[in-house]
């Protein structure tokens, strides 16, 4: 009944990356489509980019401020930096776990009606949020050489710490958005989640804050990088090779887990939204 | 190299009635049952139906392949799978070259965006470069009409500008195969043809069609080859003309649902002077066959019976009582039976009778068969709209008549 040649298409769907390859720029006009439409009507437009760190960096001052009244050391600009440098990336972080988380329910329209390869739709919002952190990192670049944090050879290390946040992130949030359209409770335990996240990531305090629970804080697979940004921009030091080690390998875990759940569930995501 | 563009071997699909999970008492148990139990797919699980059931086809290069039937008989299923948005529970099925679906018109539209946001966005969407949309820009905008709005955002458009904007680009994808699913229901009149004459066109540069439509003239004006689904199975297979005739006739009769009513048309068949009939010449006579049975005493009934063009814009309506018949009365039980003689000056097309069981006096309606059955119209002349009026035409030549070969006004007066 079939012809002897190969199909094109098959029940079997062609290799992910080869299939996310081809519609690059679909992925880029996603991306374009989820800034633009956030600066729509917005009279603040890009500076929203920067408000939101903004806001961690306030509070992460508010309490830095607290420990040094406590301890009678006065708060230097480097401290607001240092906060800062961690605020940046964590609005990144948040941000682009909670789009990525609801992209595909949020693009039901689209799913429903047309084959895109379905894990575009996470990746388009982690793009977009890229985007607003790399709006972000401005402002922050000027701060630090304002506070006069230096350079050095150590900054080598900041794109692979950057790399590797933001494939956390994809991983993170592609596998979110495929059990979100599945369960929508996916959505309010993220929100309830990314929420209370700050007090166990050292977004606002450093690890060694806290003595013996330091190990504890790092298993979280973010704090090794944020710790890691602290230490290579600020202090100049390399990052912790070990805990590195660790968070890169979370990392690969995460992403070959999202790449075989996506695949296993995506044949459902049509009928099922 | 073969032909085959299409094709699809004993599909099947299965769907779920109903809530995926009503509650999480019924979740878990579900869960645990689908990890340890390995279940055949040809099973059928609670609550689960065939949306398609063993369905084979071929579509070969520059065909124009259309897929009719009524609602729920799986037409737009059979296009999601070869869209690639579902995928098929049994069975296999191929797909050769660039394949450009048209589910729904603007689908991927952002309303905060503008139209020539929009453009790039879908364009992209339905798979074409932004270095193709850019050299074919101009041609969309030109397709759509609308170069005064482009730069409006869509949210401000009307129904009529989104889909000719959707449809607009869609046309210019240029795909080795297009599959359209009933977007000619938007649009007006004027646009609905140009989206054909597009069709055509693309039809012509060689490409296959997959066409789905319930505007049964279109099928038969665009393609050769039509597929007849019901409830999920193929019921017929061949030339567009046979099988609309075969579709149009008493087979596909809607479902009546007659329970819990004091009276309901029991039977309506419609029928020319040698019989039964669906296919009608323009001005022919068509003979309307109703019947009414009450199921309790029932007092001063009338039957209206309606024409409705395939947009569900009624043409012609009438009744018994209208007609001067006085209302009928029926115990329990009893039928009551009558005919209707209409000369059918209508233009070509599809047509849908309506009928009901109507009680003036007190606005009561006991019944409403919707679309109880269906008519197709010819004509002789390429006459459109929903009227026949008959029209000659004249020419007079590039310098026109002098007076005296025309008629004077007054005359006609």
């Amino acid at each position: 009944m079939l012809s002897s040649d190969p199909p094109d298409r098959l029940i079997v769907a062609p290799h992910p990356l080869r299939n996310l390859l081809a519609h690059r720029e679909v992925l880029y006009m996603l991306t374009w489509r989820d800034i633009t439409i956030k600066y729509k009507q917005s009279v603040m437009g890009f500076l929203w980019a920067i408000l939101m760190p903004l806001v961690i960096v306030g509070a992460g001052v508010l309490v830095r401020a607290g420990v040094a009244s406590v301890s009678g050391r006065p708060l230097l600009l480097g401290d607001v930096a240092a906060v800062a440098l961690k605020a940046v990336p964590w609005a990144f972080v948040v941000s682009g776990i909670r789009f990525a988380s609801n992209s595909l329910v949020g693009n039901s329209n689209l799913l429903t009606k047309i084959y895109l390869p379905r894990e575009i739709f996470p990746l388009a919002s982690v793009g977009s949020q890229l985007i607003d952190f790399a709006v972000a990192t401005v402002p922050l670049t000027a701060l630090l050489a304002l506070a006069r944090v230096g350079i050095s050879l150590q900054l080598v290390w900041v794109p692979l710490l950057i790399a590797l946040l933001v494939v956390q992130v994809a991983a993170l949030g592609t596998l979110l958005s495929a059990g979100s359209v599945f369960f929508r409770d996916v959505k309010y335990v993220v929100e309830v989640v990314l929420t209370f996240a700050i007090f166990v990531t050292p977004v606002l305090f450093d690890v060694d804050m806290f003595g013996r629970w330091r190990t504890l804080l790092l298993l979280n697979p973010v704090a090794p990088l944020l710790e890691g940004l602290s230490a290579t921009v600020i202090h100049h030091h390399p990052p912790e090779l070990g805990w590195l080690a660790y968070s890169g390998a979370v990392t690969v875990f995460a992403v070959i887990l999202a790449l075989a759940l996506f695949r296993r569930l995506e044949p459902y995501f049509a009928e099922t939204i | 190299m073969s032909d085959i563009v299409l094709a699809m071997d004993r599909v099947s699909k299965k769907f779920r009635k109903g809530e995926l999970h009503d509650s999480l008492r019924d979740l878990i148990p579900a869960m645990i049952g689908r990890l340890t139990r390995h279940r055949p797919p040809e099973a059928l699980r609670d609550r689960e139906f065939w949306a398609l059931q063993d369905v084979s086809f071929e579509v070969h290069r520059g065909e124009a392949l259309a897929i009719i039937g009524r609602n729920g008989a799986g037409k737009s299923t059979i296009l999601k799978l070869l869209a690639g948005i579902m995928q098929p529970t049994l069975g296999r099925m191929a797909v050769h070259g660039r394949l450009s679906a048209l589910i729904e018109v603007g689908a991927g539209f952002h309303p905060d965006l503008t139209g020539r946001e929009n453009i790039f966005l879908n364009g992209t969407i339905l798979g074409m470069s932004r270095e193709e949309i850019r050299r074919k820009f101009d041609g969309i905008v030109d397709f759509s009409g609308l170069e005064e709005f482009i730069d409006t955002p869509v949210k401000r458009y009307s129904s009529g500008m989104f889909a000719r904007l959707g449809f607009a680009v869609a046309a210019h994808v240029d795909p080795d195969v297009l599959i359209v699913d009933e977007v000619l229901s938007v649009g007006d009149f004027v646009f609905q043809r140009k989206c054909l004459e597009k069709m055509n066109a693309v039809l012509q540069s060689g490409a296959t069609i997959i066409f789905v439509s319930h505007d049964l003239r279109a099928v038969a004006e665009l393609c050769s080859r039509t597929l007849l689904l019901d409830r999920g199975r193929i019921a017929a297979a061949g030339p567009s003309d046979e099988i609309i005739r075969q579709y149009l006739g008493t087979a596909l009769r809607r479902e009546h649902l007659v329970e819990g009513k004091d009276a309901y048309l029991s039977r309506v068949c419609v029928r020319n002077a040698s019989g039964e009939a669906s296919t009608f010449r323009s001005g022919e006579k068509a003979w309307l066959d109703l019947e009414v049975t009450a199921t309790t005493d029932v007092t001063r009934l009338a039957i209206v019976v309606q024409l409705c063009a395939n947009d569900e814009y009624g043409v012609f309506d009438t009744s018994t009582e209208r007609l001067g018949l006085d209302p009928f009365s029926l115990h329990a039980g009893e039928t009551f039976r009558c005919r209707f003689e209409l000369e059918l000056h209508l233009a070509r097309g599809t047509y849908h009778v309506e009928g009901y069981v109507h009680r003036y006096d007190i606005d009561r309606q006991y019944d409403h068969w919707h679309q109880a059955a269906t008519i197709l119209v010819t004509t002789a002349q390429d006459v459109r709209g929903v009227v026949n009026l008959y029209p000659k035409v004249t020419a007079f030549g590039p310098t026109g008549l002098t007076s005296s070969e025309l008629t004077p006004w007054r005359e006609i007066h």
